[in-house]
């Protein structure tokens, strides 16, 4: 893309690499935790349902305090993962990963119990009595009915991620080439004076980048939704 | 509770009670280990509970139960075999066909790996169950897209693919109009005779057992009332009351013997030789039916009648006469109901007591008894 700057370039990259990966990581422990929302009645459910929209409600800077606290080096987490697999979070774009990743998480979640509820049960015991596994059940009836809301899910948190500043910038903080995202780009542009320009084309990046996101999972829920409940009539 | 004395080792046998609310299933009962059982009973009398007992999607408060040598639930030994690994093919009130797999993939869902894989035997039941079932012309279609009866179809289908030991139906008949009701029964009764594995069906419609069902039991408010060959119940006054009440019925069973065009009429001989003339049946001469003769369509007279418009007049013998028949079902205590013996065929008729005592009947008399109608011939063989 020759329109566009180096600085933009990288900051787009960044993003995408980051947000791709939060995505990535709480894909599957999301749509584990709404399964077990939706499906499963148990002590303390709306304390683990109270406790995963956290990150919805408190500031970001929160969050990421603490991460800071328990995935820093001196963290309890943070030492443990550096000792066994020498992996060190803080100031690294795996780190914004994972800040994006736990302020995306209740987006995702939502998204993907709200059509696990949807998924009727009356399906999935038909197909026990045909003779399918726990397992089978939830990769052939109930995943695939639910897949609208994965989509959906996915696309959002995606986008939450790629948005995501306060956690980010706590935790991994804006460092050039490694952890600066869009919006943190967008931030130190705004801080430095004689870049309004520029900051106004990251604006508008931004904004394009969230909505074709958005866009992109409205198209796919749609089409996923046809091919569950085509008619012919 | 009397019990069935066909209940072969290889039959379901259960004994469970369950508490639903201000509701408890105890249910004691065994099943014949092939033929059609009619699982009978109102609505709320636990026949679908009792269903989903047996299929393992509830698991009872207490009891057992067993399928020929396996045990699939002792609540005793802590024994619950998971719905998986039941093998009973279910087939639901609403069909519960996956919306998103096509009917083909609906079909083969529950087929096992080794037939799926295997080609040869497995494809040939395939083909043959499509066929039997009249679906082929449905396989590239999604479920959304089929009308009621089709989709139960597909569903019963996909249950027998699934090489259940035992076929399980809930209700297949409801919200069924009545030509789509009669198609499926056909196809079901075409099916019984095919298979060889046992299949119990859920119902609470009379007219529907007597098409199909050899062996009954009868559910009421959680308990089995009767269960037993379904010819024995359908003798039994005290049963009348919830085997069809004022239309109650009896079955005759019958070999075509030859069909006159001119008239539209079929003859059909019972088994002690005697002649009954119907509207034509679609039948050919030498295939077994099998007739409803409502309760309240067969009268009676000492010596034959002529000059009467009535064409089926049979010789049969008085076995047996409830006074009190209008306690059970009939509604009023003006009506006697009398059993007969035509040979070793059972039939009922219902009369007035002013009728009883005007012919002065006895247990033991010859009589003559006039059938009205018969309905629903349902072919056996």
């Amino acid at each position: 893309m020759p329109m566009l700057s180096e600085v933009e370039r990288e900051a787009i990259a960044i993003s995408l690499k980051v947000a791709g990966s939060a995505v990535g990581w709480t894909l599957l422990p999301g749509i584990a935790l709404a399964w077990l929302l939706a499906r499963r009645d148990f002590r303390g459910k709306a304390l683990l349902d109270g406790f995963l929209h956290l990150p919805l409600v408190l500031p970001p800077v929160v969050v990421g305090y603490l991460l800071l606290i328990s995935l820093g080096r001196q963290g309890w987490l943070g030492q443990w993962l550096d000792r066994l697999f020498g992996i060190s979070l803080p100031f690294t774009w795996q780190g914004a990963a994972v800040a994006g990743g736990i302020m995306a998480f209740p987006l995702l979640v939502r998204a993907v119990r709200l059509s696990l509820e949807a998924v009727d049960p009356k399906l999935e015991a038909a197909a026990s009595t045909l003779g399918a596994n726990r397992w089978r059940v939830l990769a052939t009836i109930t995943l695939p009915l639910a897949l609208p809301g994965v989509i959906t899910g996915t696309l959002l948190a995606f986008a939450r991620a790629l948005s995501e500043f306060g956690a980010t910038m706590t935790f991994a903080a804006n460092i050039p080439g490694e952890t600066r995202t869009l919006p943190l780009a967008l931030y130190s542009l705004i801080q430095t004076p004689g870049q309004e320009a520029a900051a106004a084309r990251l604006c508008v990046l931004s904004i394009a980048i969230a909505m074709l996101a958005l866009l992109a999972s409205e198209w796919l829920a749609r089409r996923a939704r046809r091919r569950i409940s085509e008619r012919d009539r | 509770m009397s019990r069935p004395h066909d209940a072969a080792a290889g039959g379901l046998a259960l004994d469970v009670t369950q508490r639903l609310g201000d509701f408890e299933l105890a249910a004691d009962l065994a099943l014949p280990a092939s033929g059609v059982t009619a699982l009978f009973g109102a609505s709320g009398s636990g026949k679908t509970s009792l269903l989903r007992l047996i299929a393992g999607l509830d698991r009872p408060d207490s009891g057992g139960i067993r399928l020929g040598d396996e045990t699939l639930v002792d609540t005793r030994r802590g024994v619950f075999i998971a719905p998986h690994r039941r093998r009973l093919g279910v087939v639901f009130q609403e069909a519960r066909l996956f919306p998103h797999y096509r009917v083909r993939g609906n079909l083969t869902y529950g087929m096992p790996h080794a037939s799926r894989k295997r080609g040869g035997a497995a494809v040939s039941s395939f083909d043959d169950v499509v066929a039997l079932l009249g679906i082929g012309a449905l396989l590239d279609r999604l479920p959304g897209t089929l009308s009621g009866g089709e989709a139960r179809r597909v569903a019963i289908g996909r249950a027998l693919l699934s090489e259940p030991r035992m076929l399980l139906l809930d209700e297949p008949l409801s919200g069924l109009d009545a030509p789509r009701k009669h198609e499926l029964l056909r196809y079901i009764g075409a099916l019984a005779k095919r298979i060889d594995i046992p299949i119990l069906f859920v119902s609470h419609a009379p007219e529907e057992l007597t098409a199909i069902a050899d062996h009954l039991v009868l559910l009421e408010r959680g308990r089995v009332r009767a269960q037993g060959p379904l010819e024995e119940l359908l003798l039994r006054f005290d049963l009348t009351e919830h085997l069809g009440g004022f239309d109650a019925a009896s079955l005759l069973e019958v070999r075509v013997a030859g069909h006159d065009e001119a008239y539209a009429l079929s003859t059909l001989h019972l088994a002690d030789g005697q002649a009954l003339a119907v509207p034509r049946v679609d039948a050919p001469p030498g295939a077994r039916l099998r007739l409803r003769v409502p309760i309240r369509d067969v009268a009676l007279a000492l010596a034959p009648a002529e000059r009467t418009s009535f064409r089926n007049q049979l010789a049969a013998t008085v076995e047996r006469i409830d006074a009190s028949a209008g306690k059970h079902g009939a509604g009023h205590d003006s009506v006697v109901e009398v059993s007969l013996r035509l040979g070793e065929q059972p039939l009922r008729a219902r009369l007035t007591r002013k009728s009883l005592d005007e012919l002065e009947l006895e247990e033991g008399m010859s009589v003559i008894a006039l059938v009205r109608s018969v309905a629903f011939a349902e072919r056996l063989a």
